[in-house]
């Protein structure tokens, strides 16, 4: 493993994301500019989570990859594979397991720890971006405070649906301060983002990074008589029968039939190994997946 | 009585050229000013220099506020003037398109101001909106509608509800008229003349057209080439001009 430095990056690069890293955490929910790299995957593919996790990487450190809550599809495996190459660490699908977890819109059911770190991809880092085009007027915005706009798409979602209809990318605000889009997590990951890990933001085409330090005070923007909802499926997940986890709804044949299987394979997996079967599940074999 | 809105010797330049030179008046609560003067006689720029919208060379602005007396609008912070902006202040644009989210329903627009302020019952603001709506005449089932799917005219009334909401103290106009046809234009001054008097607003209108001013504007002032060329009470200026621009001006309109 001569041909790369430890996880790609060369260590001035690492070193300047680690600056905004900490700057980010320094002041939740910001967004540090920062200058992101070319990495050898398209723009949207995770290059901001990828050049995060490059650098907050330790050699000794355990890594795993999800995208929607699945460590089997395509963008989790590539990306799985690729700091398997450049930095030779060891990966885990257990949540537990891993020190880095890197994400693309989930957060795993499972709480994670204090000494665990969750990097997530950011399409667009800028809530106020679809309401106020002009990043000179949206970055006046967050200076002076002027988030009346934000409640403005809330009321439309009203006026319109007759109920808060954003259901992913669901804004809150850090510490009574910066409005913030949490990637597009679905909003019931919401509640969860007040948690004991660090939680790194990072978005590689927009070339901004973002972060929550552990416990830090997250609240989802709502109104009065509309407060905000942690919204999911209302089923329990057909293979392990877990009611409270965030599920995926699956097409099976084309007669109408469908499945809600948890998102979080890691957490189902890990309740069927318990002995938990839900309606259409079997009993669990180590080696059947 | 202190005055609500105060300029000292306000000038703006680009570059060599003037913009507006050496202005000054006082404006009283509930008054409505009026300016006019032909294109490029500096009243725009004037105006842009009052809210706040461009920076002027020299002179103050000063405006009385809610707490501490007459400001220097000029000299304050942003975040204090943006604030101004959007509660005691009010912007109404020539084309409705500049002033309002053309992607943001009816109810949405005028509520923004609302929710920028700190509203945060959908219920409240929605109750406000179809209230305000109806004082500018447009139904209350076109609440959820786009002012895309608004006829000019109309977008002009929602944009002054959208300012009005906020109960603001000092009005700018920049041509509130401009483009619309003359019956729309009558019903439109009919109603802004209605909604002045009856929240006890002060008002500075800008235009070209006199008919305005004739019947919204309590003073007048008159402008060419940046410079303030008349003053005076509208029936004074409009009847007897003293100025050999102001009797032009007066003698260019058409009579039907």
């Amino acid at each position: 493993m001569q041909e790369y430095n430890f996880a790609y990056l060369d260590e001035q690069t690492k070193r300047m994301i680690r600056r905004a890293i900490l700057k980010g955490l320094a002041v939740p929910g910001y967004q540090v500019p920062f200058a992101s790299r070319e990495m050898p995957m398209p723009y949207g593919w995770g290059t901001g989570g990828v050049q995060v996790s490059a650098a907050v990487l330790m050699p000794e450190d355990v890594m795993k990859v999800i995208d929607q809550g699945a460590d089997d599809t395509t963008n989790a495996v590539s990306i799985r594979k690729f700091f398997e190459r450049t930095a030779g660490v060891d990966t885990t699908e257990r949540t537990s397991d891993a020190d880095v977890i890197q994400t693309r819109h989930r957060i795993p059911e499972e709480a994670l720890r204090e000494d665990q770190i969750l990097v997530y991809q950011v399409p667009i880092p800028e809530p106020l971006r679809f309401l106020e085009p002009r990043e000179t007027e949206t970055r006046k915005m967050h200076a002076l405070e002027e988030y009346g706009l934000m409640h403005v798409k809330l009321y439309e979602d009203i006026a319109r649906n007759g109920a808060i209809a954003t259901a992913y990318a669901y804004p809150v605000r850090v510490e009574g301060r910066y409005v913030m889009d949490p990637s597009p997590i679905p909003k019931f990951d919401n509640p969860k983002l007040e948690m004991a890990a660090i939680q790194l933001f990072g978005a590689g085409r927009e070339q901004r990074i973002y972060a929550l330090p552990p416990y830090c005070n997250v609240v989802s923007l709502d109104f009065e008589d509309y407060p905000f909802e942690a919204s999911k499926a209302d089923h329990a997940c057909d293979l392990c029968g877990c009611e409270t986890s965030y599920l995926d709804e699956v097409i099976v044949d084309d007669a109408g039939g469908r499945m809600f299987v948890c998102s979080d394979t890691d957490f189902c997996r890990g309740r069927r190994a318990a002995g938990h079967i839900g309606v259409q599940g079997t009993p669990f074999e180590e080696d059947a997946a | 009585m202190t005055p609500l809105f105060q300029v000292k010797s306000l000038s703006k330049f680009y570059g060599n050229r003037i913009g507006c030179k050496d202005v000054s008046f006082d404006l009283y609560p509930g008054e409505v000013m009026g300016i006019v003067g032909e294109s490029g006689s500096g009243k725009s720029t004037l105006l842009n220099c009052l809210a706040g919208h461009l920076e002027p060379d020299t002179g103050e602005v000063l405006f009385n506020t809610r707490t501490d007396g007459l400001r220097d609008t000029v000299t304050m912070s942003e975040p204090e003037r943006r604030m101004l902006g959007r509660t005691d202040w009010a912007f109404v644009h020539q084309h409705a398109r500049d002033g309002l989210r053309m992607g943001v329903s009816a109810g949405g627009n005028v509520g923004e101001r609302l929710m920028a302020v700190g509203a945060r019952n959908y219920g409240a603001i929605r109750e406000q909106a179809i209230d305000w709506l109806g004082r500018v005449e447009i139904a209350e089932d076109r609440v959820d509608d786009r002012p895309s799917a608004f006829s000019g005219g109309m977008q002009q009334r929602l944009q002054i509800a959208r300012n009005l909401v906020t109960g603001p103290r000092l009005v700018f106009m920049d041509e509130p008229t401009g483009g619309l046809d003359v019956s729309v234009q009558a019903r439109l001054l009919d109603l802004l003349r209605g909604l002045v008097r009856e929240m006890g607003l002060s008002a500075i209108i800008v235009t070209h057209d006199l008919a305005v001013v004739r019947l919204l504007a309590d003073r007048l002032m008159v402008m060419k080439d940046g410079h303030v060329v008349e003053t005076g009470l509208t029936d004074q200026v409009l009847d007897d001009p003293q100025h050999g621009y102001t009797q032009l001006l007066v003698s260019s309109v058409l009579q039907v």
